[in-house]
């Protein structure tokens, strides 16, 4: 019976302050939905890192004049060097054969170009792409070293940009969670004062405290999970639409998000949802319905 | 029963105490008056026996717990030993007298069918055999009392309070309704009643209590109201 008429107290509840619960669970839904964009933004910053630095590479550019000796000195600093993973060297006949697969599409480019015009090069992967300084100073000073070029500040501005957006949804779920937590708090007032009666009543007999409040929590649970459902709809409805058909060219460069990920994100905004609102409803209570 | 020790309470922004170092006790089975003119502090008796309210100083004793130290989640648990009546009656209006009666038989854990076996009973016995399913509205003020004490009482509890019971009613209306206390008060339940009815405190002649300013000024076995 208590079960039933805590449920049956829950649905009278939501049904008898409908446009506040409509309020309630769209604020709370679009918070949780900034809020799994920016972990799945996380996880997949992440992911992109272990994938690319694994594949970054150090390009040393010889000059066009290089000697045989300042060739050799460059490859015994890079082979004498303790941080260096595995080198190739790249000629420029070699350099020439890839810049023609790369501009394949454009035959006009490829034939202005001479294998001449291009630099002979070591590509050099580090054990870890980190120490990319050091590894620079050990090299930059020999004769015949042109340019140092480092693939991973080239990432790092993509993954600063993809830091913005996640700060950015971040600050947006933040705001809008704030908002969603007053309205919890204002819905559960609402409630509490239209069931005055019904609580004094309770209160003088000698109900539980949970009992006189576990209604009132459900309410904003129930909203809560509502709120996270209709969040995760939408990212998921997000990575289909954007990621997986507008934005495919995108996602071929930034790795693919795991459908996995996604679906990880369920229970933890249903989660995030309900805690948040129970402990929201709990503590307004708590100065609302003093014992 | 009920032992009150040098109890005060003071209310926060309030000059004087509503209760200055009151001792009384109560044993069980008696049936006590608290009288005195309004702002009185004997409300606030009612408060410190329910734990409505703490007392500032001094020590109250219900049913041999110490109220004073009792911890808040156990407070519910305590009211259940004791029924409470108003002077408005406090009734759900959207249920009916039934209704009213098992719903305080729910909150507290009872089955239905506990409550479909009291609640005729108790109705019966405060004399609304035949009106279980009128709502509050259709019934006169001291039928609505009489629900209200049937509420109080389908617990069995060891003590009833009445908060001027009477003080909506007519005298004859009153009249009935102390009949009822009384029959209740027979049971073996200890009745504490504040009023400031002088007609049925001295119809009654039982123990009388006078408040004033917070002060016990008489305390009669057998009293009138003076």
């Amino acid at each position: 019976m208590r079960v039933k008429y805590v449920l049956n107290e829950v649905l009278v509840g939501l049904w008898r302050n409908v446009t506040m619960t409509v309020a309630m669970i769209i604020t709370m839904s679009v918070s949780l939905t900034m809020l799994g964009a920016s972990v799945l933004m996380y996880m997949q910053v992440d992911r992109m890192k272990t994938f690319y630095y694994g594949e970054i590479e150090v390009s040393i550019f010889l000059n066009d004049d290089v000697t045989d000796a300042q060739r050799a000195a460059v490859e015994q600093a890079i082979d004498g060097s303790d941080l260096v993973k595995s080198k190739t060297y790249e000629s420029k006949e070699d350099a020439f054969e890839r810049f023609k697969v790369l501009w394949q599409d454009s035959p006009d480019f490829i034939n202005s170009i001479s294998a001449d015009s291009l630099p002979e090069s070591y590509r050099v992967k580090l054990k870890d792409p980190e120490k990319y300084a050091q590894f620079a100073d050990g090299v930059q000073g020999l004769e015949g070293v042109r340019q140092i070029i480092d693939q991973r500040t080239l990432l790092e501005k993509v993954f600063k940009i993809f830091n913005s957006i996640q700060v950015m949804s971040l600050v947006v779920a933040a705001v809008m969670a704030f908002a969603a937590l007053l309205l919890v708090g204002n819905t559960i007032q609402v409630a509490a004062y239209s069931k005055r009666r019904e609580v004094a009543v309770m209160k003088l007999v000698g109900a539980s405290n949970w009992f006189i409040q576990a209604p009132f929590v459900l309410e904003a649970v129930v909203a809560g999970v509502v709120g996270s459902l209709l969040g995760f709809i939408a990212l998921f409805i997000g990575k289909v639409v954007l990621l997986d058909n507008k934005l495919q060219a995108l996602t071929t460069i930034l790795t693919p998000i795991p459908n996995g990920n996604v679906w990880l994100m369920l229970p933890l905004l249903a989660g995030v949802g309900s805690l948040v609102s129970a402990v929201t409803a709990w503590v307004t209570l708590r100065f609302y319905l003093k014992v | 029963m009920i032992q009150l020790e040098n109890v005060t309470k003071t209310y926060p922004k309030a000059s004087r105490p509503s209760l200055d170092n009151v001792s009384v006790g109560i044993e069980k089975g008696e049936f006590v008056f608290f009288i005195g003119p309004s702002g009185s502090g004997k409300s606030t008796i009612i408060k410190l026996l329910l734990h409505e309210v703490a007392p500032t100083r001094g020590k109250v004793v219900v049913n041999a717990k110490d109220v004073t130290s009792l911890r808040s989640w156990k407070i519910p648990q305590f009211r259940r030993s004791i029924g409470c009546v108003f002077q408005d009656f406090r009734l759900l209006p959207n249920r009916t007298a039934y209704e009213n009666v098992a719903f305080a038989l729910e909150v507290i854990g009872k089955t239905k069918a506990v409550a479909r076996r009291v609640v005729p009973e108790v109705l019966e016995l405060v004399g609304l055999g035949g009106k279980e399913h009128r709502y509050p509205h259709e019934l006169s003020g001291g039928e609505q009392q009489r629900v209200a004490v049937a509420r109080a009482f389908v617990n069995r509890p060891l003590i009833l309070l009445a908060d001027e019971p009477t003080g909506n009613l007519d005298p004859d209306t009153s009249i009935e309704i102390m009949r009822l206390l009384d029959r209740i008060n027979r049971t073996g339940t200890t009745v504490v009643m504040v009023t400031h009815d002088s007609n049925i405190v001295n119809q009654m002649r039982r123990r009388v209590i006078e408040i004033e300013s917070g002060r016990i000024v008489r305390d009669q076995a057998r009293g009138v109201y003076g």
